[in-house]
């Protein structure tokens, strides 16, 4: 196509001999009628008129003006880089690192909450859930369902493809050494509902998903990797699970993480004769479904409810009030949302203020130049013109930039990930994608605007003569207010980051400097999987563990040994709600507490104070009268200011001696409170003050009836007092606890400091992060200040050479200039200060156990602030007081 | 630059329809060259009207981009070769639209001048 843009210098060369044509022929003419050749070729050109503005005129009408103007635009641009490459090296590393770090950010909030699952056709997945009347879903979470009522929904349903899931562990112990593992009972449709491909084998059938079929297993794919060294010749090959011995199928696929784990060994639900399977009181089962092809998913809603109301009228007893949902299956994310966003708008703050930097930086190299472009007007160049070659000069910029961050966000992405505190979910599907991608030209588009705009709206275009005449060393008020505005906007903007960053400073300093409520040093915990052999015969788990206890105390290094089934600041609670009087009202109305059965060891072996009365001694056993041990907080809330010791709890739901673990009779008998002890932080050292949830109470292990005592006993753990650093006595104590079937395995060991510090881990990771970018924010507001100081100041050594000549002394100019920071620091300041306060807010929101901003986090950051601004502007003040006052008038 | 430019480009708006329609007019009979078009617009209307070449031009390659005009090189017996420009289907058809319109205008603005004179009679 002749138009083509391509084409345009043959078509410039065509033009032009178009016109030479043209006026030949009219000179010709002339001749022709009489003229001399001199004077035709005279008339002819004035004729025609000005060749230059007709072939441009005409040029424009091919209509790909833009585009040439566009590359002559960067081809300028790139030019006059190169004749700064200081400029333009610090630009491109600023938003470099600006856009790198967004990037990063956007990638994992991108991976994590945005990507949707890793299934096919994902938006028809859903997830079937409970709701019981007055079931807080806020502080307790979905409720599951039974797995009878997940059976019902499964034959009932005509618009859904149904699969359930329960959590569960235990031991493997053959083959090879035994380990306690985690393992999903799945119904044999889940991996066909999920849809997702098999790695070896074959799925579970339908005939095998029944109590006596042939024990079948399927393996996690990281385990298989890991155990089995990824031999295709496992399957057909036996493992044993829980003292079961079961024929490997199949190995499922990488990376499958339903619920956000992946376990090691998938079994059959439908095998386990396990009681609470049968009973429809409790609810262990996650529901997944896919909606069939051309079911909506509010006609599964439908379908689904009326299936609970059925379930709720025929099994009154056990299902009343409790109802069915469906919803979209979302990715199992859990709370890390608030983290991420707030991190982006973090990382956005610094990304704001590096580009108020490059603008600035470009504004003064534009003013700089504005003789320069003055005359570009003069010589006829519009004011769309110089405001393109301005943005072209930005875009350009940070475009380039935005590269340089990728390949910085590309480089520094994985490190981060690793960086974490904890497992960030779905870490795994976070990567660079074209989401990412997209983002971060959005991104540098916007900075370039960002960036391009300032100078762009400076453009000269009004006053060209005065600028001409005037040379360039006037500074209007126009152009020191933008200047300032950016001082201001990037000292705000710092000061943002500085006191959050001083709030999680000042909250991680507190929560250290809190009393736990036992002693943490010295202090090993571990979980332990009895043998399969003792679980399966309560009665003698109470001597196992006995034995466990005596056997562990027997370790040179051992101080004293209990048994324990929640650890504070572990994963893993249980609680029950109690009244103070026999009149117990409903579930939903009644307090909370957490509970834990312990050893009469507990209180010694972690140190907690005793306040009053007793702890549990030998005597306290079944058939004894039932008792329990308050914490002081328990103690107020129930009793008020009056004594707690003597008085009884009604406790409903405890474990109760009772024949049978399927029927869940309410505990008739009320617990007597022989002693008060202190508080234990729960929750974590910085989340415990504020956690719902705080009242807690201890009851004897012993007097755990023997229904409950397998069941109990696959939650307990142990907790060793050393005299000697704790983590040497992992491998004795392994060594000494492992029974004599070598089948009892300690899992999760972590010594108590551990816990106590990764109960802050979050805080000291977004600390650390806080504490970077507002490092970050204070030297690239110092570097903006610095410029904008020296520029402006260098502007006015002939105003400074006059007020010298008449008198000033350096001192005063030095000054001048200070006051002139000053002013814009503070202004900075006291913008940033109300921003700082609302952010405060949502800090105290997103993150546990945040202090407030107290008036003492802006004393420090702010003189902070502004002795780091004062440092920066000290730099051109000294050097304004230096002027000479001969030299700059001379100048002018 | 600008300035000019504007000068121009607002002349050629200004005379836009008016001198499309003449060009398209004119090469309706034959196909001629720039020069040759000038001239032929300002012999038949009686040297009245004349082509501002600055115009001229850019009006042709416009005509061209839109596609009612088509240009082809030709040699030529005197010396240069010349961009002999005819005119297309489509401005055949563009021709006919802008005769139409510019006969519409006519009439109503003569009808707008005659009864001016109506109004004056007693």
């Amino acid at each position: 196509m002749k138009w083509a843009f391509w084409h345009r210098k043959r078509r410039n060369e065509e033009l032009q001999e178009e016109i030479r044509a043209h006026l030949f022929l009219a000179e010709r003419e002339a001749v022709e009628s009489g003229q001399t050749p001199k004077q035709a070729r005279h008339a002819a050109r004035r004729e025609f008129g000005n060749v230059a503005v007709a072939e441009e005129v005409t040029r424009d009408m091919w209509g790909w003006r833009w585009a040439a103007d566009f590359l002559q635009d960067l081809r300028y641009a790139i030019r006059s880089f190169r004749q700064r490459p200081g400029f333009v090296a610090v630009a491109l590393l600023t938003l470099a690192l600006g856009t790198g770090a967004t990037t990063v950010m956007f990638s994992l909030v991108s991976g994590v909450l945005l990507r949707p699952l890793p299934y096919p056709e994902p938006n028809r997945l859903v997830a079937v859930n409970g709701h019981t009347d007055g079931w807080n879903t806020e502080i307790y979470g979905e409720q599951k369902l039974a797995y009878l009522d997940f059976l019902d929904c499964q034959r009932d349903s005509h618009s859904l493809d149904l699969a359930a899931l329960v959590y569960n562990s235990g031991t493997l112990s053959a083959p090879g050494d035994p380990q306690y593992v985690n393992y999903y009972e799945i119904s044999p449709e889940l991996f066909s509902v999920v849809g997702v491909p098999w790695a070896l084998g074959r799925a579970f059938l339908p005939e095998e998903d029944k109590i006596g079929a042939t024990p079948v297993a399927i393996l996690g794919y990281s385990f298989w990797k890991q155990r089995f060294d990824g031999r295709a010749d496992v399957l057909g090959s036996s493992l044993v699970l829980e003292q079961k011995r079961y024929t490997i199928v199949g190995v499922a696929p990488a990376g499958f993480k339903l619920y956000g784990y992946e376990p090691e060994v998938y079994t059959l639900l439908g095998q386990d004769p396990a009681g609470y399977l049968h009973n429809r009181a409790a609810q262990p089962v996650h529901v997944v479904g896919r909606l069939r092809p051309g079911a909506t998913l509010t006609q599964a809603q439908a379908e689904i409810a009326l299936t609970g109301s059925h379930l709720a009228q025929a099994f009154a007893d056990t299902n009343k009030g409790r109802s069915l949902l469906v919803k979209r299956l979302q990715p199992p994310v859990g709370d890390v949302g608030s983290t991420l966003w707030l991190l982006l708008g973090a990382v956005g703050l610094v990304l704001l203020i590096a580009c108020a930097n490059v603008a600035s930086l470009m504004l003064a190299r534009a003013i700089s130049r504005e003789r320069e472009l003055a005359m570009r007007v003069a010589l006829g160049a519009g004011r769309g013109r110089l405001v393109r070659q301005c943005l072209a000069e930005s875009a350009l910029l940070s475009l380039a930039g935005g590269i340089l961050g990728v390949i910085l966000a590309n480089w520094g992405l994985h490190p981060f990930l690793a960086f974490w505190p904890g497992d960030l979910p779905r870490a795994e599907e976070v990567q660079l994608d074209w989401r990412v991608l997209l983002f971060a030209v959005a991104v540098s588009l916007l900075t370039s605007i960002l960036c391009g705009l300032a100078p762009a709206w400076r453009a000269p275009v009004r006053e060209v003569e005065q600028i001409l005449r005037a040379g360039a060393r006037t500074v209007t008020t126009g152009t020191r207010r933008l200047h300032s505005a950016f001082v201001v906007s990037e000292m705000a903007l710092a000061i943002v980051l500085l006191v959050a960053a001083g709030m999680l400073g000042r909250t991680l300093l507190h929560a250290s400097s809190l009393n736990p409520g036992l002693d943490i040093r010295n202090l090993l915990v571990m979980r332990v999987g009895l043998s399969p052999a003792t679980l399966a015969d309560p009665a003698k788990i109470p001597s196992a563990w006995q034995e466990l206890i005596d056997r562990a105390r027997r370790v040179p290094g051992v101080q004293s040994v209990t048994a324990v089934d929640i650890v504070p600041m572990r994963q893993g609670n249980n609680e029950y709600g109690y009244w103070t009087s026999a009149d117990v009202p409903p579930e939903n109305k009644r307090p909370m507490a957490l509970a834990s059965s312990a050893t009469p060891d507990y209180l010694n072996v972690m140190k907690i104070p005793l306040l009053e009365g007793r702890f549990f001694d030998d005597h306290d056993r079944l058939g004894s009268e039932p008792v329990i041990v308050v914490d002081d907080v328990l103690a107020r809330s129930a009793f008020g200011g009056q004594d707690a010791l003597g008085k009884n709890l009604w406790i409903p739901d405890m474990p109760c001696p009772q024949p049978d673990i399927n029927k869940f009779v309410e505990c008739p008998t009320p617990f007597k409170i022989v002693g008060v002890v202190g508080h234990v932080r729960y929750w974590g050292l910085a989340g415990d003050d504020q956690a719902q949830l705080r009242a807690q109470f201890y009851y004897p292990f012993a007097q755990v009836a023997s229904p409950f005592l397998t069941r109990w006993s696959q939650l307990m753990s142990i907790a060793v007092r050393t005299t000697v650093p704790p983590l040497t006595l992992v491998e004795p104590l392994r060594r000494a606890l492992r029974g004599a079937a070598r089948d009892q395995v300690l899992y999760q060991v972590r010594t108590m400091e551990q816990l106590a510090h990764n109960s802050l881990a979050m805080q000291r990771f977004l600390l650390l992060l806080f504490g970077i970018f507002a490092a970050l924010a204070l030297v690239l507001a110092c570097i903006g200040i610095y410029g904008v100081l020296a520029y402006l100041t260098g502007r006015r050594v002939p105003e400074i050479g006059l007020r010298m000549a008449i008198g000033a002394s350096p001192a005063e100019v030095t000054w001048l200039v200070l006051r002139q920071s000053l002013g814009m620091i503070l202004l900075g300041i006291s913008i940033g200060t109300v921003a700082a306060l609302a952010a405060g807010r949502l800090l105290e929101r997103l993150v546990e156990g945040m202090q407030r901003s107290t008036v003492s986090t802006f004393f420090v950051t702010i003189p902070l602030l502004v002795l780091a601004g004062m440092l920066a502007s000290l730099v051109p003040a000294l050097r304004a007081s230096r002027v000479d006052p001969v030299n700059a008038l001379r100048q002018e | 630059m600008a300035k000019r430019n504007d000068r121009y480009q607002n002349r050629t708006e200004l005379l836009q329809g008016t001198l499309d329609m003449l060009i398209l007019q004119t090469l309706q009979w034959a196909p001629r060259h720039g020069y040759a078009l000038s001239k032929a617009i300002r012999t038949n209307s009686g040297e009245i009207l004349k082509v501002d070449t600055g115009s001229l031009y850019p009006a042709l390659h416009r005509l061209e981009r839109k596609g009612w005009i088509a240009a082809e090189w030709k040699d030529s017996d005197i010396g240069p070769r010349l961009r002999v420009y005819r005119l297309t289907q489509a401005g055949k058809r563009q021709l006919a639209s802008e005769r139409s319109h510019w006969e519409r205008l006519t009439a109503a603005i003569a009808g707008i001048l005659n009864p001016a004179k109506k109004e004056n009679l007693p």
